[in-house]
This record gives C-alpha cells, structure tokens and sequence, in this order.
C-alpha cells in the first residue's frame, strides 16, 4: 500500500500533519509533502475531511496467494519432555482464533524424543500434533531447528504460524520466517482477525511500551508472530483427549550443521521461574543492600510466588541477572505484581506492563511507578514490608 | 578477522509518547542515540579483533543523519564504517532491513563474522540479526555472553537461554547477537574520536547495492503497520498514604479480596 495524495482535493489545512503518528507529513506552503518513513497506516486518510488523501494498492511484488490449508500452528517448545507453560497458552488462543477462521489446530513438536508430549498438547487445543523427532533436535540449536520447521511449513503450508517469544523463540522463528519468505511480528501482546480480509490483527508494544502497533502480513503466508509469554490464557477445560499424531520424516537435518552443542555450563535453577510465577515480589535500589532481598523472598515464599528485581539492583550485584525484569530481562506477566523500592523507569515498565495488578511500595510519592501501579503505598518499605508479613502470617495463625 | 558490527541509530525511548488525544508522536526533546546494545556488539567485536588481529566495520542503514551515530560509534575504534540511505529504504520491518543489510555485506566481500546487538530499543524486534544470517545462508546464534575464537575458523560461543546458559561451536562466517554480560563497552580515547571526526562515511544507496526499489522499504515489506495507538490505561491508580502498620494491613485486606490467601 502507498499513500496518494489528490492535490487538487487537499485544502492545506494540516489536519493529516497534526494526525501522523510518524510525524514524516509536512505542509511547504499549500502543498502536502510526504516525507520518510510513511508506512501506510492510513491515520491521515481518517482524519482528512476533504477526501484528498487515499491509500492505493501498490503494484506489489505479489497479489495475495490463495489461502493454504493447514489451519493454525503453534510451535511446542521443550526442553527435555517439559513443555514451555507460553505453548498451553497459545494453543488456547489458537483455539479461539480458528473459531473464527473455522480452521484446524496443530501444534509442532521438534525434540529428540518427544511424541509422547502429544496428549498434552491435545488436551491444550491441538486437533493435530506434528511430531519430528531427530538426535540433533535434542538440544536448542538454531540451525536444526530452523531447518526443522521450515521444512515442515512449506510442506504443510500453516495459514497462521505461532510460538512464544521466549529466548529460544525469539532466536530461530524469524530465521524460518526470512527462509519462508514471509513477514513476522515480535512479541504480542493480543490477537484478533479481521473477517473481511482473513488477516491476522497482531498488536504488540513497541518503543519500550510506550506505543502499541497492530500489524499485518498482508500479502504472504504463513502469517507468523512470537507472543508474550503470560499474556494468553490457556483453556480452563480440556479440548480433547486425543487426536491426530502425524510423524514427520525431516530431509533437511542430514549432515551435522555449522552449529554444534557442546554443553550447559550453568543451569539458573530457581525455585518457581518468574515466566510462571502468579505473584512476583520484585525489589530495586531501595533495598539498599543485597541481605535485604531476604525480606521480599519471605514475602513471595507466603504468597506463592517467585522474586524479580531491577536492573540497578541486578548491577549492584545484589541478586543474579536470572531476576532482571524489565527490556533487558525478563518480561512477565503475573496476576500480581509487588514493586518494592523501585523508582518506575520505563526500561523497567516495560517488563511488566502485562502484570493483571501492580502494588508499588515507594517513599517518593513523586516516583513514575505509582502511575502504573493500582495500588501505591507511599512509605519506608522497610517498615510496610515486615509489617505486610506480619498481617499475613497473623491471618493466616 | 574481518568483523562487521551492526548499528542502529533509535530514539531515546524513555522520551517516545503518544499524545493521548491525538494518537501523534510526541517528538520534543526527544534525543537521537546509538542503541544502547549495539555498543556491546561494538565491544564484542573490537575485542576480538584484538584478539585475533583484524578489522571491524560498522553498518547502519538510515536516514542521512544516521551518520552521526555511525561517526560517534567509530570513536571507540573501529576501522571503518558505512551508511545505507536511499529514500527507497523507508519504511522497512525487519525483512526488508536484513536484506539491505545482506547486499551491502555482499558488497564489503562479506565477512569472518557478524556481530548485532540483542535488539533494538525502538521496535524490540531482535529479528534483524537472525534474518540477516538466513539471507546470507550462515549460521546464526543468539543472546552471546562470551564469544572465544579457537582458531580463524571457529568461534565458541555461551549463551542464554530460558534455563541458563550454554555453549556452542560454530563454524565461521557466522552471525551472533550479544546480551549486555558480554563485557561493559569501554570509553573512547580522544585519539579514535578526533580520527572519528574526519573519517570518511560513504553513503551507500539502492542502486549501489543493485537492489530493485520494490524489494527494499516499504514496499519489500512482509508486514505494514495499520494502527499505533497509546497503551490502554491501566485502571485509575490508588495512592494510598499514612501509617505503615495500616497500609500493611490494608493491603493484605485488598490482596485477599483480589483472591490471595
Ligand atoms: C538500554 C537500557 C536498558 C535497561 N533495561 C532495564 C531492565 O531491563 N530492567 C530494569 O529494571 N532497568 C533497566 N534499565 C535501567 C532503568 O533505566 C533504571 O535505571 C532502573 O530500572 C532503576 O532501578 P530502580 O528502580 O531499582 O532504582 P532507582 O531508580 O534508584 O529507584 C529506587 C527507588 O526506591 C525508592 N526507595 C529508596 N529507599 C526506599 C525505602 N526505604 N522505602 C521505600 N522506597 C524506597 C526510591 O524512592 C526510588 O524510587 C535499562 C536502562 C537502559 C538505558
Ligand atoms: N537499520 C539497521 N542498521 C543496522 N543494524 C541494524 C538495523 N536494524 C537493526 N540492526 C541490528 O540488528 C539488531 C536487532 O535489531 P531489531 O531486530 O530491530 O531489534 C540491532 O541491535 C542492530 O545490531
């Protein structure tokens, strides 16, 4: 799609350069100009009363091709027989946008040994589980796995490709999106499909969360995304207890690749991973010193849940970088999240904005954190913290 | 070694907002930066360089003004850099950069190894890098803490993953991505930063690269953006202020009715 603009419509009266959220149209005297960076979002057409703006189809390198037909797919990562909670997730929301395509889902197992994860993945959501088993699938390698589900996808020909966008997510699906030669969106936060043009509506957060974009792969398949893990909700019944098993006999994992797995060298082995964890007490640089994390894990050992902390603390050395949140880190989205000492910087804001409640503990009325947080307490978290412990534990006998 | 380290030049994000009532960026005071994580890609790749002996070329591709981060980035010592801008780049997602990026590495006669940053602090994609090693069909490995050559041919890589970290070995020429533990980008000297000043930053554009206009930009774009619209408000913030054995209190009262026990 390109922007036209019909000079001979527009009255110059700037409506479009005010409306522009990219901030590339400019008026030189009467004339409208179209600077860099117009991405066709079409805001200018909405708001231009005179109809003197339009977007045209472009003669594109290619019209649409014709839907394929395999439905839905959700990548099922594993690691070692244990599925990533953001794949039961997904499979659920898969369910919900093929109801609406009235198409299959099929989620894809790619591991060593791994077919017997299929019931769990049925029970999920999935009608039909892909299963390609390979000794050189049995460790994340980017390369076999890129191979792996390429090969499978151009046989297949999925209309939708999901998976999380977890580390290992994020690190090869778009290598299998650039071999497909279609288009990809990175982290969403919500999906939905537009019926007229059978498109996928991907919405993620951009520019720190600062922005939301909803974006579309308009003219080629399979229409792929990674989406945040936490976001979606997972079935709260079971779909089924069994369904269609199909093996997959990969041609393109023959020869040892460029890229091979030597080993782990350090397991982050943490109680409750902050990924799964319902309730995440995080601290920052209020808690002065690195004892003092201490109080906020006896606070998540009561509520069930796990600790975060910031960057800032994580740089002081406090607590190890497996518990930054935030662009840097992790990116969660727990159903309560208790932010004790932390200022609120955006960098930070950003791993958490998916949070369903934010407590904020903060002495500084004035710090960003209390805009975000539903309930801020404006206090010594040195006094508000044991004595939150204290109540609970007085409740609780 | 022949090392090309990727750059982009993104706003500060901390400044990027939309007016609430206009649904429009919000544009003052916002600064152009390096991304930040680009400078541990930089980092990554002059140490290897020293390391091993070599050269280290910076890449972006940008508008015109995009050079400035381009010369600043030269400053911590790097042997040479160049710009890809052409109005006919505009508009590109990750597919359409990474394969602009992919002819202008052709055209530097390719290289040992590539280095991007963990993501851009704009779009937050991270799929720039791994697109680019399947355009130029070499290996690709993600979120680098540690990168050691054995021998010109050969980088050993740690790496992170959801459940810690481990190692890899690759084959060169590659493509890796680093995370911040990679090393802490230095200082520059004043000496690489008055050599920055005069360096020389050709400006490579479409039809240097032989690139067809309907394959870069926007229009060799797989995906478009069809709304930006500010986060949805989270409900109405309650600041709540007075003695912190009651706020305590209070608090566990409120966390029970959300369901805690
Ligand atoms: C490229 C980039 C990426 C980044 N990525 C991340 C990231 O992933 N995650 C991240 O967290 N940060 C990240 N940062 C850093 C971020 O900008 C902030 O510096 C950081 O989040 C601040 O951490 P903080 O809130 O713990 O510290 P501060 O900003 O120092 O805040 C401490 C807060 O504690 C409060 N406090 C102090 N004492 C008490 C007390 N006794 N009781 C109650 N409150 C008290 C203070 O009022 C203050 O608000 C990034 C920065 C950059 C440039
Ligand atoms: N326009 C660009 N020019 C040069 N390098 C880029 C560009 N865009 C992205 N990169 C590189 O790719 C990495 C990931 O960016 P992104 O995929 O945009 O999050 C960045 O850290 C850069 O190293």
């Amino acid at each position: 799609m390109t922007l036209i603009v019909y000079s001979e419509k527009c009255t110059g009266c700037g409506a479009c350069v005010e409306a522009c959220p990219f901030g590339v149209l400019s008026l030189e005297g009467e004339r409208l100009v179209i600077g860099e960076g117009c991405t066709a979002c079409g805001a200018c057409v909405e708001v231009c009363e005179a109809g003197a703006l339009a977007l045209a189809e472009a003669e594109g390198p290619s019209p649409r091709p014709e839907v394929p037909p395999d439905g839905i797919w959700v990548f099922a990562e594993q690691r070692h027989g244990r599925l990533a909670p953001v794949t039961l997730e997904l499979l659920g929301e898969a369910r919900r946008l093929a109801g609406e395509l009235a198409v299959p889902v099929a989620g894809v197992l790619l591991g060593d040994r791994v077919a017997e994860l299929a019931p769990e993945l049925f029970r999920a959501g999935a009608d039909k589980v892909y299963v390609a088993e390979h000794p050189a699938l049995a460790e994340f390698v980017e390369g076999p796995f890129t191979a792996a589900l390429t090969e499978m996808a151009a046989r297949f020909r999925p209309e939708i490709l999901l998976a999380g966008a977890t580390y290992v997510g994020r690190a090869f699906i778009p290598q299998v999106a650039a071999a497909l030669r279609t288009g990809l969106t990175a982290d969403c936060t919500a999906f939905a499909i537009d019926r007229e043009r059978r498109l996928l509506l991907q919405t993620r957060p951009a520019f720190g969360g600062n922005i939301m974009a909803t974006i579309i792969t308009p003219r080629t398949y399979p229409q792929m995304a990674t989406a945040r893990p936490g976001v979606f909700r997972r079935l709260a019944e079971p779909y089924a207890d069994a369904g269609q098993v199909v093996p997959v006999e990969l041609s393109s994992l023959q020869e040892p690749g460029p890229c091979t797995f030597v080993g782990t060298v350090e397991e982050v082995r943490e109680r409750l991973p902050l990924s799964e964890a319902e309730v995440i007490v995080a601290g920052g640089r209020g808690l002065k010193e690195a004892r003092h994390f201490r109080l906020l894990e006896e606070l998540a050992e009561l509520l069930g849940g796990a600790v975060g902390a910031t960057r800032a603390a994580v740089d002081a050395g406090w607590i190890p970088y497996s518990h930054q949140i935030g662009q840097t880190g992790k990116t969660v989205a727990p159903k309560l999240y208790i932010a004790v000492g932390i200022s609120g910087a955006v960098q930070h804001l950003a791993g958490i904005q998916s949070s369903d409640f934010i407590v904020a503990i903060n002495k500084d009325p004035d710090a960003p954190i209390f805009k975000v947080a539903d309930i801020g307490l404006v206090g010594d978290l040195f006094e508000i913290v044991p004595a939150l412990i204290a109540a609970i534990r007085r409740d609780r006998g | 070694m022949k090392i090309i380290v990727c750059i982009k030049q993104v706003p500060e994000t901390d400044k990027v907002r939309l007016d609430p009532e206009t649904h429009t960026l919000i544009r003052e005071g916002v600064q152009a930066i390096i991304n930040p994580f680009d400078l541990y890609a930089l980092e990554a790749g002059l140490r290897l360089r020293e390391a091993r002996g070599g050269q280290v070329t910076l890449l972006s591709m940008g508008p015109p003004q995009a050079e400035a981060a381009l010369r600043e980035a030269l400053g911590y010592g790097a042997e040479s850099a160049v710009l890809l801008s052409d109005k006919a780049f505009a508009g590109a997602d990750t597919w359409a950069t990474a394969l602009t990026l992919a002819h202008a590495v052709r055209k530097l006669g390719g290289a040992d190894l590539i280095v991007t940053g963990k993501q851009a602090i704009d779009g937050d994609t991270a799929q720039v890098g791994p697109m680019l090693a399947t355009v130029l069909g070499v290996p690709y490995v993600a979120w680098a803490r540690k990168l050691t050559l054995t021998d010109d041919t050969v980088l050993e890589v740690e790496r992170l993953l959801d459940h810690g970290y481990d190692a890899l070995r690759v084959r060169l020429p590659a493509v890796v991505s680093v995370v911040k533990e990679i090393s802490e980008p230095r200082v520059p000297s004043f000496k690489a930063k008055m050599q920055a000043k005069k360096a020389v930053i050709p400006t490579w554009t479409l039809a240097d690269l032989g690139l067809d206009p309907r394959e870069v930009g926007l229009a060799g774009s797989f995906t478009q953006v069809v709304r930006v619209f500010p986060p949805p408000a989270r409900g109405a913030s309650e600041v709540w202020t007075g003695d912190p054995q009651e706020l305590a209190t209070r608090l566990w009262a409120r966390l029970k009715e959300l369901g805690r026990r």
